[in-house]
């Protein structure tokens, strides 16, 4: 290969970034113009705030990238903000709802969760900046893995330990509520107990992996290699148990199964994680109410149609109404489904964009989660591929658990839409998530620094002149 | 770890396939069962944010409209006539939804009918809030209003027409309820009114003057006149008239009313109509018409056990049992089975029964020279600008066969029903200055309560302006004829000079 490789630098692809950016906040601009238009027949200036507020948070986000991850994945970045755009857009149509329900029934009209969410938004940015800053090489996360996994650890269990009314809400104890303040801490030791995955998978891959029983055709590991990472799935899931959160508890189970499987390369861990899930589901169906509940609800919805399958019911009228291209923004009734502005916030895109909106945001994750797993497939060190792996895999089972349960392909659970619902937690761990991943695909797409030019030994070194 | 990396990507890409899958199941497949779900409030919530379209009467009296409100459904409904066209209106419940023009018009009231499309589209264009369009009927206030205030709460029905278009001009049924607590948006006062009227064993919610079916009694005996006035007969034709008259093929006579005499063993035949005289008609449809006339004659009457929609629907009149002859000719499907029972039919018992409005309508064909025009409630439908989209064009009731008697025959039938009110037992119809046609009825009933009291006819009877029926359930007394004249005829002269523009009592 000719050696002129220093002249041509690849390409960051930060005018992309900027490109589709404005694409997203163009169309995050135009639903919330259309929102305003059919509430209101007016356009106010609340749309052209919160597009100001939007177009400046988008911007200093995109200026960090440019600046601290020159080499990152270009789409990444303006998924995510057309998918939170959206959300604020739906959060505030939502909001307009109550109010109105709230001015006919002669209540006091409840203030509004979207500046609310805007405040998320801005702080979910500052620990977006706070983790590309800090964070300069992911590698650096390995070394911290064994405290990141206690704080995980410690920041599950809280809720648990903590009585009800500073953590349980809708029967969830996944709260700590302090001051009129509340975050669920499960959405970011999902986080540190990832880094924590990825880091211990790598250092033990080559024993979880090698080091086995051939039973029955099947390769199986060791009884003491499986020891500690038991010990992990079987305290978090029995917290999770205690805190009544099915819908937490299946997606770090299907994360941690994904991981090791990645890392040691063995079906036998999925089918080991498959089995053990099963029994785990079963056992939960024997011997809890609230499961049995459930499953009988997702099942039969009409049947509970006013009583435990209500939410479900009214979600399905509101997706059903949607049809193929939906209702409009703001021509629809999204705000008869009960939760609608978090849980449910995707029987609101159903039922305003239809079909065709519903699948165009599922492309848009799928956007996401794609160049996710290219980035775990390009990043050269096993750590930071396994952290990709498990990143991107995150984000698209907790959209699968979500779009599924509001549309009853799977019973219904208690959680987030990524970007879109509201809820602060949820908001700014996912802001951390998508750091970190534009922090290794950064890593992956730069290219290797140059060596220094190799000294030939002085007896071979031509002569030089040097001019002065 | 790249190769189960992909595997992983390929795993969450079939995930998100699933749910595509599945969302197209549910948008899309069960869509349309998910949208018109009873517990789906979108729809109704919908209905209630576009103003629905007014119900009018002839002249411009609103019946029904919606007026806007503060609550979460921006139009409540207002029934400004309460009880006195509920028989028409029907009501528009959030909970038990629609009847009457309510419902048969409910397209065009809501805005959704097709006949309102452009306009619905300019409305999208010019932002311009979208209303339902307007029904006109065809009632005249006054006459439903004395309809219904002379029943006086009554069990029975009052029906008048326009003889010459078919326009129905007043359509009482009583007893009868208010909808308006119907179409209140308090769940607990709807319930609380549906129950109570649920509950009322006079069954206010049911239409008399169109679902229900009486036995005509002696005003089927128009039906026979008309057939004998083809076969022949004039109004001076002696007809037999003996005290009791025994059919073949039985032992039990059948009697005049109260076992009277008709004076004479042959009375002429208008004198037998007059008088409604049981056996000569008897005696006259078995010996001299037969069945097959009379149940012709009965189905150009329109009697012919299949309903009609007007556009409100309207029960079947029968003049046989379908039950018994399923292979039998013509539109009744069936025969009247023997002698006996053709001549208890042609005084109007046995299995005939009709609705107060084919009692009318038996009135109108004598009064419009012979031919029955096809009754209609609807005069016109407007768009929300008041720009007429349709209006009723009156049409022959059977376009086939439009002359259900010849003019000849209707004119001497004219001058008969004359004699029943003038000197016979519709007197109480009578109206100063105007002659009238009529024929009453006291018709026994299976229940072995009090005879129905019957009155139909016409009037003016050289220039027919309004043909009335009128029923009052168990008002007459068992043998007395008159007695059914007695109880309607004054209802049937009110709602007359009603419609005549006629002073009461002048």
């Amino acid at each position: 290969m000719a050696a002129s490789a220093p002249a041509a630098t690849p390409p960051r692809r930060r005018g992309v970034e900027l490109g589709l950016l404005l694409f997203a906040v163009l169309l995050v601009i135009g639903a919330d113009t259309a929102v305003d238009a059919t509430l209101n027949d007016r356009v106010s200036t609340n749309v052209l705030r919160y597009g100001a507020g939007f177009v400046l948070i988008y911007a200093v986000a995109h200026l960090a990238v440019r600046r601290l991850t020159p080499y990152a994945d270009p789409v990444i970045l303006p998924a995510v903000a057309l998918l939170n755009g959206l959300g604020l857009v739906l959060i505030r149509r939502l909001d307009m709802a109550e109010a109105e329900n709230a001015r006919q029934a002669g209540r006091a009209i409840p203030a509004g969760d979207a500046a609310v969410q805007v405040v998320w938004t801005c702080i979910g940015l500052a620990l977006f900046i706070g983790v590309l800053v800090v964070v300069r090489d992911h590698r650096a996360l390995n070394r911290y893995a064994y405290t990141l996994a206690a704080a995980g650890l410690a920041f599950l269990a809280l809720p648990a330990v903590l009585p009800g009314r500073f953590s349980e809400v809708n029967g969830a104890k996944i709260w700590i509520r302090v001051a009129g303040f509340s975050i669920q801490p499960g959405e970011f030791a999902k986080l540190a107990l990832m880094v924590f995955f990825a880091s211990y998978l790598v250092a033990k891959r080559d024993v979880l992996s090698m080091a086995s029983r051939r039973v029955a055709g099947i390769d199986l590991p060791r009884g003491r290699d499986l020891g500690p990472v038991v010990v992990a799935w079987l305290l978090s899931v029995f917290v999770l148990a205690g805190e009544k959160d099915l819908g937490t508890s299946l997606l770090f189970f299907g994360i941690f199964v994904v991981m090791l499987y990645v890392a040691t390369e063995r079906t036998s861990w999925l089918l080991i994680g498959l089995s053990l899930f099963m029994a785990g589901a079963y056992l939960a169906y024997l011997k809890f109410g609230h499961v049995q509940e459930r499953v009988a609800v997702w099942l039969h919805p009409f049947d509970y149609r006013d009583r435990e399958g209500y939410q479900i019911v009214q979600s399905l009228f509101g997706l059903g109404t949607g049809g193929l291209f939906g209702r409009g923004l703001g021509g629809g009734r999204p705000d008869t489904v009960p939760f609608a502005k978090t849980d449910f916030i995707i029987a609101t895109v159903g039922e305003e964009l239809g079909l065709f909106g519903l699948v165009a945001l599922l492309v848009v994750y799928t956007l996401i989660v794609s160049r996710g797993f290219r980035t775990a497939l390009t990043v050269r060190d096993s750590f930071g591929k396994l952290l990709a792996a498990g990143l991107a895999f995150t984000l698209a089972f907790q959209v699968f658990i979500v779009v599924g349960g509001v549309t009853k392909l799977i019973p219904l659970t208690g959680l987030t839409t990524p970007f879109l619902s509201y809820g602060g937690s949820s908001l700014v761990a996912n802001f951390a998530l998508v750091a970190l991943l534009l922090r290794i695909s950064d890593a992956a797409r730069r290219p290797p620094p140059q060596p220094a030019p190799k000294q030939l030994p002085l007896a071979e070194a031509a002569t030089e002149v040097v001019k002065r | 770890m790249n190769a189960p990396l992909r595997r992983v990507a390929i795993a969450v890409l079939a995930l998100f396939g699933l749910l595509v899958a599945n969302a197209n199941y549910v948008q899309v497949f069960e869509g349309d069962k998910l949208r018109t779900d009873p517990g789906n409030t979108r729809v109704l919530l919908d209905e209630y944010e576009r103003q629905r379209g007014s119900i009018v009467v002839d002249g411009g009296t609103i019946i029904a409209e919606s007026r806007p409100t503060n609550d979460k459904l921006k139009y409540l409904r207002v029934y400004p006539g309460k009880d006195k066209y509920a028989s028409v209106t029907g009501y528009y419940s959030v909970i038990y939804g629609k009847s009457g023009i309510e419902q048969v018009e409910n397209d065009l009231l809501t805005g959704s009918d097709n006949r309102l499309f452009t306009r619905r589209l300019s409305d999208l264009l010019t932002g311009r809030d979208p209303r339902g369009g307007n029904v006109v009927l065809t009632i005249q206030k006054r006459a439903q209003e004395t309809a219904y205030q002379k029943l006086a709460n009554r069990a029975g029905a009052v029906v008048a027409l326009d003889p010459r278009s078919g326009a129905i001009l007043a359509l009482a049924s009583s007893p009868s309820f208010d909808p308006n607590p119907l179409t209140s948006h308090d769940p607990k006062v709807i319930r609380a009114a549906y129950d109570k009227l649920s509950a009322d064993e006079n069954d206010p919610m049911v239409n008399r003057a169109i679902n229900e079916r009486y036995p005509p009694g002696s005003t089927f005996k128009v039906v026979i006149s008309a057939a004998a006035l083809q076969a022949g007969l004039t109004p001076e034709t002696q007809v037999p008239c003996p005290r009791t008259y025994t059919p073949p093929q039985t032992s039990r006579p059948l009697p005049n009313f109260n076992g009277e005499t008709c004076g004479a063993d042959q009375v002429p035949f208008i004198t037998a109509l007059t008088n409604s005289f049981n056996t000569a008609f008897a005696k006259l449809a078995v010996e001299r018409l037969h069945e097959p006339a009379v149940r012709a004659q009965a189905e150009a009457f329109g009697i012919t056990d299949t309903g009609f929609s007007m556009p409100l629907s309207v029960s079947g009149s029968q003049v046989c049992s379908r039950d018994r002859d399923p292979q039998a000719p013509g539109p009744s499907g069936c025969r009247i089975p023997d002698d006996p029972a053709l001549a208890q039919s042609a005084i109007g018992q046995r299995n005939v029964a009709i609705t107060p409005l084919q009692g009318a309508m038996l009135a109108a064909a004598v009064a419009n020279h012979g031919q029955l025009m096809r009754p209609h409630l609807v005069k016109e439908l407007q768009a929300p600008d008041l720009s007429v989209l349709d209006r009723t064009e009156p049409e022959p009731f059977n376009p086939d066969q439009p002359q259900t008697l010849p003019p000849q025959a209707a004119a001497e039938l004219t001058r008969m029903m004359v004699s029943v009110v003038d000197k016979g037992t519709g007197r109480r119809a009578r109206i100063n200055g105007v002659q009238v046609a009529g024929k009453t009825g006291t018709a026994q009933n299976a229940t072995g309560k009090q005879p129905h009291a019957w009155f139909i006819g016409f009037a003016p009877a050289d220039n027919p302006q309004v043909a009335v029926a009128v029923v009052l359930e168990n008002a007459g007394t068992t043998g007395s004829e008159v007695t059914g004249g007695l109880a309607a005829g004054p209802i049937a002269k009110a709602v007359m000079e009603a419609v005549l523009n006629i002073r009461e009592g002048g």
